[in-house]
């Protein structure tokens, strides 16, 4: 799938995470851009999850940024759930770049 | 001896902050309601739906009980947070804004349905209504008495003062005879009941004063809003050493008598009968203190 819409999801506060999407030209595939606080410790699992969930979903011609300020596990799943969906333009919610 | 639960305190904590939700089991409350109602902006509910789903899912509670409070099913959030919910089957849903039994009947319809897809009793989790309109103070005893499936009743102070259209004061004068006509109906439908928020977090006097009264009305706890509130609150309704010593005494007498075939003692001059010994035995059940018959020679 492809996002339809910028979106994004989170918060900067800490034990949170933010994430921003938009979408890329046709074909363009991923692009991904991670920062974390804790990025030395897990930013291998925080790519992974993240790898992991936009397979899932299928997403491709997404361009991804996330800002993390140490999230668990179900906390960057769950951001990252609502910015795709928002991205589909499936979801309820608030809509950063509406194009 | 299967432990009480109690429910003296019920933190508030809102369903879009995860820090607050990934510490909900170590605050010490006796439950934690993860809010995807008014604590959360109405451009947030979906984040705040998802968020809650995984952290149920993932992060251990301890013995801390976890409710959620869904939106209205008038909304059009109230459906999706119970399609996400019920199958992770809180201790209890918490319903808002209920003003009568016709709102828990469509509730169950919605819940009991879902439950059916997901291959889960219709007994795992409980519903709390919320009072918190006047229609809802008039048609309470009905939906207190009604319902199995409901085990507590609550009081939204805030918002019954805003439907009233008076102002929330903190001696609590526009909402007393609610409280009171809440409390009536939840004790002769033999349920907990618990008292809304104090909503001054500095205020540490004002807030164990209004549970001292909550307490004497009958409410067995109440909503906090922070976790600086929970150890007044269960203070307050902790039953101190001479209250569980005499309890003790007048559970142990009154075994002792009934075995004996006498209904009436005294002690200590006082007479003992049927209310008081009820009353010790409840002030025993908060501290989760058995007393066995004087037969037993474990005891």
């Amino acid at each position: 799938m492809k996002p339809k819409i910028s979106a994004q999801s989170g918060t900067f506060e800490s034990s949170d995470v933010i994430f921003l999407i938009e979408p890329l030209p046709h074909n363009a595939g991923r692009k991904i851009e991670l920062s974390s606080t804790v990025f030395h410790q897990y930013g291998e699992s925080f790519n992974k999850i993240v790898v992991e969930m936009l397979d899932e979903f299928e997403m491709t011609d997404i361009h991804l940024i996330a800002k993390d300020k140490g999230a668990l596990e179900p906390t960057i799943k769950a951001r990252l759930e609502t910015a795709i969906l928002r991205s589909l333009d499936e979801q309820e919610g608030s809509i950063l770049f509406a194009k | 001896m299967k432990k009480y639960k109690k429910r003296r305190t019920m933190l508030y904590i809102p369903g879009n902050n995860p820090a607050m939700i990934q510490q909900g089991g170590i605050y010490g409350a006796d439950s934690i309601l993860l809010d995807l109602e008014d604590a959360v902006a109405m451009g947030q509910k979906d984040s705040a739906r998802i968020l809650v789903r995984n952290m149920i899912k993932t992060i251990d509670f301890y013995d801390t009980e976890v409710c959620v409070r869904v939106n209205h099913l008038g909304s059009p959030f109230g459906l999706k947070d119970l399609e996400e919910i019920v199958p992770l089957q809180p201790s209890a849903i918490r319903y808002p804004k209920t003003e009568s039994a016709q709102d828990i009947i469509n509730l169950l319809h919605i819940v009991e349905e879902i439950e059916d897809r997901h291959g889960l009793p219709h007994n795992g989790m409980t519903i709390h209504a919320m009072i918190e309109t006047a229609m809802g103070v008039q048609n309470v005893f009905e939906i207190a008495s009604k319902f199995i499936r409901i085990d507590a009743i609550t009081v939204g102070g805030q918002d019954l003062t805003a439907d009233m259209n008076i102002m929330y004061t903190s001696d609590g004068a526009g909402i007393d005879f609610a409280r009171k006509r809440i409390v009536m109906a939840a004790k002769a439908s033999h349920m907990d009941v618990l008292d809304t928020i104090f909503p001054d977090v500095n205020d540490e006097v004002g807030l164990r004063k209004e549970t001292e009264y909550a307490k004497k009305i009958g409410f067995t706890g109440k909503a906090v809003i922070n976790p600086r509130q929970i150890d007044i609150v269960h203070e307050v309704y902790t039953p101190t050493e001479e209250e569980i010593r005499k309890a003790f005494r007048i559970v142990k007498e009154f075994k002792a008598n009934t075995a004996a075939g006498i209904g009436v003692f005294a002690i200590d001059g006082k007479m003992i009968d049927a209310p008081i010994v009820s009353r010790a035995e409840y002030i025993l059940k908060l501290a989760n203190i058995e007393v066995k018959n004087p037969s037993d020679p474990h005891d």
